[in-house]
């Protein structure tokens, strides 16, 4: 693809980087999704400096305050600010998020590459077992893992991670079956190209368009899976901030003291809709076939 | 026709007792010992000892399983609650109509809403109407069930005192957690019958209809509607699976006494027989709707009907 747009005279030269950020940037809603994905990771990154209190401090005498200019988003039932609890649970969300996308994506990714490649009774096997998987809904499977594993961190990333592995199998394995087909591919074995080569050079760059779509999803989905775990108690334990622990922490409040659980609730779902548009519009960016 | 059943039930025993596997490897692999859950700290050694050898918790893995599966199959019996000492089975069909009964009134509440939004936004596409559907199914699909259901009792239940925020025996206390748990499932229905319905239009067939000079309502509801329908019938599906574990949540949120909150509860109490006897359960349930989608979907889609002629 690279190639092709450099020797092409008539076109505006662009990387393809450049071209799907080109095309990207004519979709508002994706726009805001980025922006508000890159506001979280600044958050993230630099939660030590943004944050007005540390994320444990206790202030036993302003308990269940309202939001005000000391307190911008209000206290929750420890005392504990929530505006500096929300920046720091950027940190744990965005990290789950990206980490457990990682996860399934080299395990699920590997799995379904050599199954589309190789073919045959690997292929059997392998597409049998995520079968199996697949049988159970994802949220459970999640659930049934954490609950195997117990409650933490790593083992929350690695719940929601494995849960998702047989969606990214069947989307490479698929990818890598259709590409595997093509006649570039049969040039490069022609000309003596070793199996590992055809993976890394030909298979891996034409297959990652349906990857990326699906990565960023993902991300949205593994957030969304982990709030829900930390939520019922199987995730992220106090007193660390999780937006899905804090929600579970105000919720027995929630008829004096709405705004404990509002703004995580919000966090929540402002990113993972950041993630959503995100994604929708890298699908569209992504596919050569639409024309606009 | 009944080959192509036959074949799609005898495919589903292999994947149970992959799932029953599964399930019982990960509990199996679960730190602390169940002998010490049930009995205490303060147990003896002798108590805990006699608990394992009756438990038979002391076999080694294989023998295990190979009980529970057996016994699974001929007698129904997936074990015993270590804290309520009801048997699993009793428990998870006392707690199951609940849950079914969310699920089902969310996936009605999800396609009567869902279909037609879908179906407006296709044949209006790029109007007002469909600009603001798609926001609100984007919306819908990031909406953490959680949150909307704590949303939904904090406006209905705290501030206007409609609608009772706990129980699920009226059909008033119904209404709540159906509608938090349909949110996803209205979105999904509307995205997908929207993208069907814009295939649909665009099809050589329909271009046939209108140049014969048919009326845009029989283009649309005589032609295209059923074709564009075939894939929300598999949504739908998905979709019923999916709302059976999204209950988990929203019936932890509203005390609506089904498996999910059967099952949350004993993850809780490190109950394991009860834990994996719902992840089975819900696992069986989630495959047997499946099972019928796919059935459902050669019924109403001729061309996988003639493969199996």
């Amino acid at each position: 693809m690279a190639e092709y747009t450099e020797q092409n005279e008539y076109r505006k030269q662009r990387g393809p980087f450049a071209e799907v950020m080109h095309r990207l940037s004519r979709s508002p809603l994706a726009m805001f999704g980025l922006a508000f994905i890159m506001l979280l990771v600044f958050c993230a990154v630099f939660a030590n400096w943004l944050a007005p209190y540390p994320f444990a401090k206790q202030n036993l005498l302003h308990m269940f305050e309202l939001p005000s200019s000391k307190y911008l988003l209000g206290t929750d039932e420890f005392g504990r600010d929530i505006l500096s609890r929300l920046i720091y649970g950027a940190r744990v969300s965005l990290q789950v998020g990206f980490i457990a996308v990682g996860i399934s994506l080299v395990v699920g990714g590997l799995l379904g590459a050599f199954a589309g490649f190789y073919g045959g009774w690997l292929d059997n096997l392998i597409m049998r077992v995520m079968d199996v998987l697949l049988a159970v809904p994802q949220t459970l499977l999640a659930i049934a893992i954490a609950a195997a594993l117990g409650p933490g961190l790593y083992n929350l990333m690695i719940a929601v991670g494995i849960s998702a592995v047989p969606n990214y199998a069947r989307i490479v394995r698929g990818s890598v079956l259709s590409i595997r087909g093509m006649e570039y591919v049969e040039a490069a074995r022609a000309v003596g190209s070793s199996d590992l080569r055809i993976i890394l050079r030909h298979i891996i760059p034409n297959s990652m368009a349906p990857i990326i779509v699906q990565s960023t999803l993902g991300v949205a989905s593994a957030i969304l899976n982990a709030a829900g775990l930390s939520f019922i108690g199987l995730g992220i334990q106090p007193p660390n901030p999780e937006w899905g622990a804090m929600l579970s922490g105000g919720r027995q409040y929630i008829r004096d003291f709405p705004h404990l659980t509002l703004y995580p609730g919000l966090a929540i779902m402002l990113t993972i809709l950041a993630l959503n548009f995100l994604g929708d519009g890298l699908r569209d960016a992504l596919d050569p076939k639409l024309k606009r | 026709m009944l080959r192509y059943i036959f074949r799609r039930v005898l495919f589903l025993i292999p994947v149970l007792v992959g799932v029953a596997f599964c399930v019982f490897l990960l509990l199996y692999l679960t730190p602390g010992d169940p002998a010490k859950m049930v009995l205490g700290d303060l147990a003896t050694e002798q108590a805990i000892q006699e608990f394992r050898e009756k438990e038979g918790l002391n076999d080694p893995f294989w023998i295990r399983f190979g009980k529970y599966v057996y016994k699974a199959v001929v007698k129904g019996d997936i074990g015993r609650s270590y804290s309520s000492k009801t048997p699993v089975m009793d428990e998870l069909l006392a707690a199951f109509p609940a849950t079914i009964k969310l699920s089902g009134f969310a996936m009605f509440i999800a396609v009567i809403i869902g279909i037609p939004c879908g179906i407006i936004s296709a044949i209006k596409q790029y109007s007002i109407f469909d600009t603001v559907t798609m926001i609100f199914a984007m919306i819908g699909l990031s909406m953490p069930v959680f949150w909307l259901g704590l949303l939904l009792i904090l406006l209905f239940s705290v501030h206007l005192r409609w609608l009772p925020s706990s129980g699920f025996d009226t059909f008033k206390a119904m209404i709540l957690p159906s509608f938090a748990l349909s949110a996803q499932a209205i979105s999904m229905v509307t995205r997908m019958t929207r993208s069907s319905m814009l295939e649909v239009i665009r099809a050589d067939y329909i271009r046939t209809v209108r140049a014969k000079g048919q009326t845009e309502r029989v283009v649309i509801w005589g032609h295209a509607l059923h074709n564009a329908l075939i894939p929300v019938v598999t949504i739908v599906g998905l979709q019923f699976g999916h709302l059976l574990c999204g209950a988990m949540l929203t019936e932890s949120i509203f005390a609506v006494p089904g498996v999910g909150r059967l099952m949350v509860t004993s993850i809780m109490a490190r109950d394991y027989p009860m834990v994996q006897g719902a992840v089975l359960f819900v696992a069986t349930a989630f495959s047997f709707v499946n099972l019928l989608v796919d059935i459902l979907y050669a019924y109403v889609d001729p061309r996988i009907k003639a493969q199996y002629k």
